[in-house]
Order: structure tokens, then sequence, then C-alpha cells
């Protein structure tokens, strides 16, 4: 409670306008958010936004190529709630969840590892995102592996998001697996008609491209230390209430 | 007396003749309908009132600013004494009076749907309009196509052509080609599937659509295809030359400039890189992607195909300009193409068949090794292959390429091509974590810096007959401007902090510059006011993909940003600022 005033002016000299919570996402892009309010980001902006006693404001764009650049750095706003813990365009947060690429697929016996055959015939659904030579990790892991004809992609651009995307695709049996990123697996394969199971599979090799595993963290404008350290201090307080967030959406975490 | 009179009447006659002759020759040699100026996309204007002699002399005649702000790439467009500007999104159309110092006539906004911004990846720019029979025609960035009155500025129709959810946008100049208007698509890293679109001038409705992968019955391949080499032949190779389905999000799109062969009737356009997949993930040539078309325009049929980056591992895109010029090659008279490649070559082919004549690289080139003129195969270096995981250093040339989309100009005087370009090398590292619409990944850290020399842009006067340069100028930063050659044996180009330059184009001496207020990446033009004087026209407003620091205000202390181009161009910022500004320059005495 004592830092909170102190947090205050630390937002108030960041904005030219009355003072708010200013947080910068993709208007539609669930789980973590969407203009409606029902991401699990928008769910935990709102909390640290009432702790703050700040009312809640939001500059959205799409999560493309440029976004910190055109929201952050524009100064529309003055934080992301989801970052990679070791994202190099923001200043971060220590990390507040930590989770996995997963295998999501009906019922069957467990893949044990990636040298399971089953990895070279089943359609196997991964996202492509397209920036020059990069793939998400199962997408490297998968080549490795040498399965690359069964390999279904799915391009970040559509009428919905990806992870939606490839769980209808499962659904309807256009897909017998596919590999998404924790959160998006967990919110996603609830929804779905049929049972899915989300299952961790090693990544075959060491290399920094095929880690599986990732920490998530908030980001802010580089040099915005005081914001940083403000919010270090409410992600301690508040670690239960987030977490019953998180297992509200099915995020599969990783201690 | 009679006799006299006869003759003196019939010199009269002739000399009305001979003077309604070049009254109608006029207007196509002092007009620019095209961004190419003609068909051939030679960029070169016969008017030689300005010479080498009295360029020093040239000055400001008027300038508008366009009150946008993004990267302005296009080339004005002149006809019977008005001018049209497209600008970059929201694509505003102004019209200039040109009888009355370029005073606006008429404004046109054809909004954009503003989300259209999100996907653009590099910088929001146009590339400009297209002029035939009263008609306007030009792109938006999301998707349609638009044909406007000329005179009044009045639309006349308009055709949604793509998908802003889908990752589609349009930035490129239109080519009309008889009752036909051209028009192709960008996108490719997002998974968009390229095409070439032709739409009735009169009415806007599809023609045809020719898209640059899949099945040969979507590619507009058939009976008549007759690739030069080997490895572009057999049937649906849009298909077989990728993992199954993998050419459904494969890139391939149609960004560049387009040109046309009247006698052979033959247009000739590139395709972009394969795109959203990582290499590995895509084994196979990957056609149609990375290499050129020539189709048929009334059909769309494809004549010809040839790829010029089989499989590409570097972004090197295959969509820049292809100049069409007639010349002789070993002692016989050629149909040829010219086209300085991303890969760093300039290639020589023959534009009725296909096949390349030449080859030879016009920058430090590592990632290959050169072309194999019997296979049509370029030869990678795999010492520069990108490996997931691993560093590669010294990748030259970097993404952006040799030349990236600033187009060339070619002079049938000096029979020189001349050409904006950058001198850039990267590295690629693995970065510590990316992250794109929630998805977490390793990406590739790519940092790009000066090749051998130290500086990063060239202005290259090229002898595509020698195979050599025949004299080059150094720039601090990549041109990223058009070229424009004139009938006066004068060059003009723009750099990036401003400076709008005229050179000699049989020394490249600099005869001429003048400092804009701020970068330039537009295409300059020459055309004949009203007044019977020759003026010369840019657009400054710096942005584009080598802008984007300026333009977007990017943090220099990031030298990833903006795929890695923030980290060559740093310096940029203390150079110049954005904001869009048209330019026109005649000599001392026009009609102001």
């Amino acid at each position: 409670m004592k830092c909170i005033p102190t947090l205050l002016m630390a937002v108030v000299a960041g904005v030219n306008a009355e003072p708010a919570l200013r947080v910068c996402a993709d208007p539609d892009n669930l789980p973590y958010s969407h203009a409606d309010g029902s991401g699990f980001e928008n769910r935990i902006a709102q909390l640290l936004a009432s702790d703050l006693g700040l009312p809640l404001q939001y500059a959205w764009l799409p999560d493309r190529r440029g976004f910190v650049r055109k929201t952050l750095g524009a100064r529309q706003c003055d934080l992301i709630v989801g970052v990679p813990a070791d994202f190099e365009r923001t200043l971060n947060t220590r990390p507040y969840y930590r989770s996995s690429y997963v295998l999501v697929r009906g019922a069957g016996t467990a893949v044990r590892d990636f040298h399971d055959p089953r990895l070279r015939q089943w359609r196997i659904g991964v996202q492509v995102v397209g920036d020059d030579m990069a793939a998400t990790p199962p997408g490297h892991a998968l080549v490795q592996v040498g399965a690359i004809a069964n390999v279904v992609g799915f391009p970040l651009a559509g009428a919905e998001p990806a992870a939606a995307r490839m769980v209808h695709a499962l659904d309807n049996g256009e897909l017998d697996a596919a590999f998404l990123w924790g959160p998006q697996a967990g919110y996603y394969a609830r929804a779905a008609q049929r049972p899915l199971q989300l299952q961790r599979v090693e990544p075959p090799g060491v290399a920094a491209t095929q880690r599986f595993e990732f920490a998530i963290a908030m980001g802010v404008r580089r040099g915005d230390t005081a914001l940083r350290d403000r919010i270090d201090a409410w992600l301690v307080r508040r670690r239960p209430d987030i977490e019953r967030i998180l297992a509200d959406y099915g995020v599969p975490l990783l201690p | 007396m009679e006799m006299h009179l006869k003759r003196a009447l019939s010199t009269a006659i002739l000399g009305i003749l001979s003077l309604a002759l070049a009254w109608a020759q006029a207007p196509a040699e002092g007009e620019w309908r095209l961004a190419g100026k003609d068909h051939a996309n030679t960029r070169y204007s016969a008017l030689a009132q300005l010479t080498t002699a009295n360029v020093a002399q040239l000055q400001l005649a008027f300038s508008f600013p366009t009150g946008l702000s993004g990267g302005h790439e296009a080339a004005p467009i002149v006809v019977a004494g008005t001018m049209y500007v497209v600008g970059p999104y929201p694509n505003t159309v102004f019209a200039f009076d040109l009888a009355q110092g370029g005073k606006l006539k008429w404004k046109f906004e054809p909004q954009p749907h503003p989300s259209s911004q999100g996907v653009a990846c590099c910088d929001v720019v146009n590339r400009g309009a297209a002029f035939a029979d009263g008609r306007l025609f030009f792109n938006t960035l999301d998707n349609q196509t638009l044909a406007l009155d000329a005179a009044s500025g009045k639309e006349l129709w308009r055709a949604q052509l793509g998908d802003i959810k889908r990752g589609e946008s349009m930035t490129m100049a239109p080519l009309v080609v008889k009752d036909k208007v051209l028009v192709g698509n960008s996108g490719g890293e997002f998974g968009v599937r390229g095409w070439l679109t032709a739409l009735d001038a009169a009415t806007g409705r599809i023609a045809w659509r020719a898209y640059s992968t899949g099945p040969d019955k979507d590619v507009l391949i058939g009976p008549n295809f007759k690739p030069h080499y080997a490895f572009d032949r057999g049937a649906d190779l849009g298909v077989k030359t990728w993992p199954p389905e993998a050419w459904k999000i494969g890139g391939g799109t149609v960004w560049g400039f387009l040109s046309y062969d009247p006698e052979l009737d033959l247009v000739y356009y590139g395709t972009g890189n394969p795109g959203p997949w990582n290499p590995d993930q895509r084994p196979g040539d990957n056609k149609w992607t990375a290499g050129v078309f020539a189709r048929r325009p009334a059909t769309g049929e494809a004549i010809w195909f040839y790829q010029t980056t089989p499989h590409d591992l570097h972004d090197y895109d295959g969509v820049n300009e292809s100049v069409l010029v007639d010349l002789p090659w070993q002692g016989r008279p050629r149909k040829l193409m010219l086209r300085p490649e991303r890969n760093g070559y300039v290639y020589v082919m023959d534009r009725a068949t296909g096949q390349v004549l030449s080859a030879t690289p016009f920058v430090h080139v590592t990632t290959s090794t050169g072309v194999d003129l019997q296979t049509g195969r370029l030869t990678y270096n795999p010492a520069k292959d990108p490996r997931p995981g691993e560093p590669t250093r010294s990748i030259c040339p970097a993404s952006p390429g040799a030349k990236d989309w600033q187009p060339s100009a070619w002079s049938p005087r000096t029979r020189l091509l001349y050409i904006p370009h950058q001198n850039l090398c990267q590295d690629a590292v693995t970065y510590q974590a990316s992250y794109i619409a929630g998805t977490p990944f390793v990406g590739v850290d790519a940092k790009m810096y000066p090749g051998p020399g130290g500086h990063r842009g060239v202005f290259t006067a090229w002898d595509p007959i020698a195979g050599r340069k025949a004299w080059d100028i150094a720039e601090r930063f990549p041109v990223w401007s058009g070229a424009l050659a004139t009938a006066g044996d004068l060059v003009f180009y723009g750099t990036m902090d401003g400076w709008f330059k005229a050179v000699d184009a049989r020394s490249g001496k600099l005869l001429w510059q003048y400092k804009t207020a701020s970068g330039i990446i537009g295409q300059p033009v020459s055309y004949r006011g009203p007044d019977g004087r020759q003026y010369v026209a840019v657009l400054a407003g710096v942005g584009g993909w080598a802008g984007a620091i300026v333009s977007a205000g990017l943090d220099a202390r990031d030298g990833t940003a903006a795929l890695g181009f923030a980290n060559a161009m740093q310096d940029l910022p203390q150079h110049t600022k954005p904001g869009g500004q048209l330019y026109v320059f005649a000599l001392p005495g026009a009609a102001r």
C-alpha cells in the first residue's frame, strides 16, 4: 500500500493526459487479449489498474511486425502485458509464468519423444511465423526428424488467431495433431468439440531454435525502470491471484 | 506566278502537316503516363532542353507538401498539363494544374481500411498511378484498385482484390496494356499466395488472375508454356516443388514493376520470395517464386518462366524490374531484357525465350558463386546457407539484396543501365526470443552493415553488353530512389539524406544537386510543361524499408529493428526527417 503513491507518480510522469494505466494490446488475440476485455492479459491488466487506483486504457494494434515500435515506441501506451522474459525490444519485469509448446491431439497413447514414427505420418499443424528463416520451435524440431511432407502450416494472418484455426482443423479431422504454444493450446483445446489432450514432448536436439519452453514477463519502454520496478513488486504480491487467472484459462504452467 | 503559288501552298501544307505530326508526337514524349515512362520501363525522357551545359542552373519551379509522413515512393504521372501523385497510406491522390504553377486541382481520398497499416511489412508505401484513355488507375494498401476520371477526380470504379485479414496488401504501380489494367499483391511473408490480376480498364471486372504457386490451371500454364531451361519444365511444378500443400501459403507475391513488349505481346514481371516457411520446411525449388514470368495480356497464359533464385535462402525476391532493350548481342540484333537482381547479378536475357545470355555480379557476392548458363541455375555457396541456431556472417548481399524495388533507367544514347542500389552485407545470429501474435520463437537476429568500401549505397552506370560498370558513385546511404535518364545526357537520382542529383550520363560527374527537406525514395520523372519547358519532378519523404528508422521513429540502439536494417542506418535520423514533399525543377524563366 505504501508504494502505491510512488507508483502513481511514476505512471503519471509517463503520460500526457489524465493518469491511467495505458496498455498496448492486440484487439483480437484470445486467450491473451480482446477488445471486449475477455483475455487473461486483459484481466491481469484490470487487476493491476485496480490496485493502482487508475483507469485502464488500451492502445489497440494487431501484434505483428512493428508492434512494439508502433505502440510502446510511439508512446501510445506504456505496458505490454506479455512478452518473452528475454525479449530484447522491451525492458522486462520478472517472469510471471513459464509454459511450453505442447502437442495437441485426440485420444491415444502418448508420444514419448520426437523419434515416434507417428510424427512423420500424422498431419501435424504448426504455425509459420514468416520471420525470415525462422520457424516456431516445433517446426524446427519436426524438420530435424524428417517430418516435412506431413506438416501443415498455419500463417499468423487469418480470420481467427492461428491457434483457433488449428483446433478447428483438429476437430474436423483435417489435422491429426498440432503443436501449439501452451496458453493457446490450453484455451482453444478446451473449447474443442471433441476431447483433446495436451502433451509435452521433449525437443529432439539442444539447438536454441528448438527450445520449447519460454518464460513470460511484462514489458515496458526501455529506460522506464521506475514502472518496471513497481510492477515487479506488484507481481510478487499478486502472484496467487495471477496464477488463478492463468488456471482459469487453462494455461499449462511449468514451475 | 502560278507555279510559285502552288509551291508556296504545298510548302505551307507540308509545314502544317509536319507541325501537326510533331504536335501529335509531342504529348507522348512530353508526358509521363506510367511509372516506368513506357511499357519497356526505360524511364528515359527524350526531352533535351536540359543538358549537361545548362543543368547547373536548374532551380525549384514549385513544391507541394503532401501532409503525409510515410515513405513516398511514387512516380508523379503527367498527362495533358496535369500531374498526379499518389501518397503513402491513406493513399491520397493529388492532381496539380501545371498551367497554373502546380496549383492543386483536386484531391481524392480512397479511404483504405486503417488496419491495413498493421499488415504492410515495409512501410505503407505506394509506387504510383497509371494513366490511359482519360482514366487514372492506382492501388490502395487495403487491396483495392481504383479508376478515377483523370480530369475531374471522380471515382469511376473500384475493385476489392485481396484481404487484409490474410495479411495481403497492395503497394505496386499498375501497368495498363491495351484494354487491361494489370496489378499484383504484396504480403509474401504472411503466407499470402502471390498473383497478377488483369482488370477490364472500363469496368474494373476481373478478366483473369494468374497465381504464382499451385497447379498449372491456377498459374495459367497451358500448352504454349515453353520455359527455356529444363529445371523450369514439367507439369504442376507449382505443387510438386513444394511439400504437399505448402504452396497454398507459398508467397511469390507480385509487388514490383511490370513491363510489356507489344511486338511479342508479352507482359513481364517477377515474383517474390517463398514465404513464410523456413527453408528447411520447404525443400524443393519452390516454383514459381523468385523468378520472372512472360505472359499474354489478353488471357494471362504463361509463355515462359525463369527462376532466378530457386529455393531462396536469403530473402532474394525476384520482383525487380525488367528493362526491355533491343541491342546487338554477339553480332546479331536481339530482343533483350535487363534485370538488376536482388541476388547480386545483372541478368541479360532474351525476352522472347527466357534464355540467360549473361549474369554478372554488380556488387560483392558471397551467397552464390555464379549462374550456370547451361542449366540456368544459381549456384549457392553452402558456407552462407542459413543454419537455424548457428551464426552465419558476411552474407552478401544482405536481405534487401544488391538492389531492392528501386528502379533503374536506360539511356539509348549511352547504352548504359543506371542502377540505384546498395552495398550491404549482413550477419545472421540467433536471437534470445522473438514474439509475434503471442507466439514465441527463436528468430534470426540479422544485422546489416556496409559492404566492402564502407559505403552503404551506390549509383552504378552498367554496360550490359560488356558486362561491367562504366562508372559508379558511392553514397553514404543506400540509394533507395528511382533513376531517370534524359536525352540531354543527364541522369537523376535522390539520396536518403535528401540530395536530388543530376550527373553526366557518360562520366558520372556531378553537375547539380539540391537539398530537399526529407530523404528521397521517390521515382524522378521529366515532362514538358504547358509553357513548353522541360521539368524534372520527384517526391521527397523518406521511409520504405531502408528509411523505416526515420519515418517510423525507430530506436537507433536496436540494430535488429526493421528486420535488421536499423543497424545499418543508425545515423540516418541525424541527416533527415520524415515528411512528404513534391519538388518540381526547371531552368530559370519557367512559368511559376
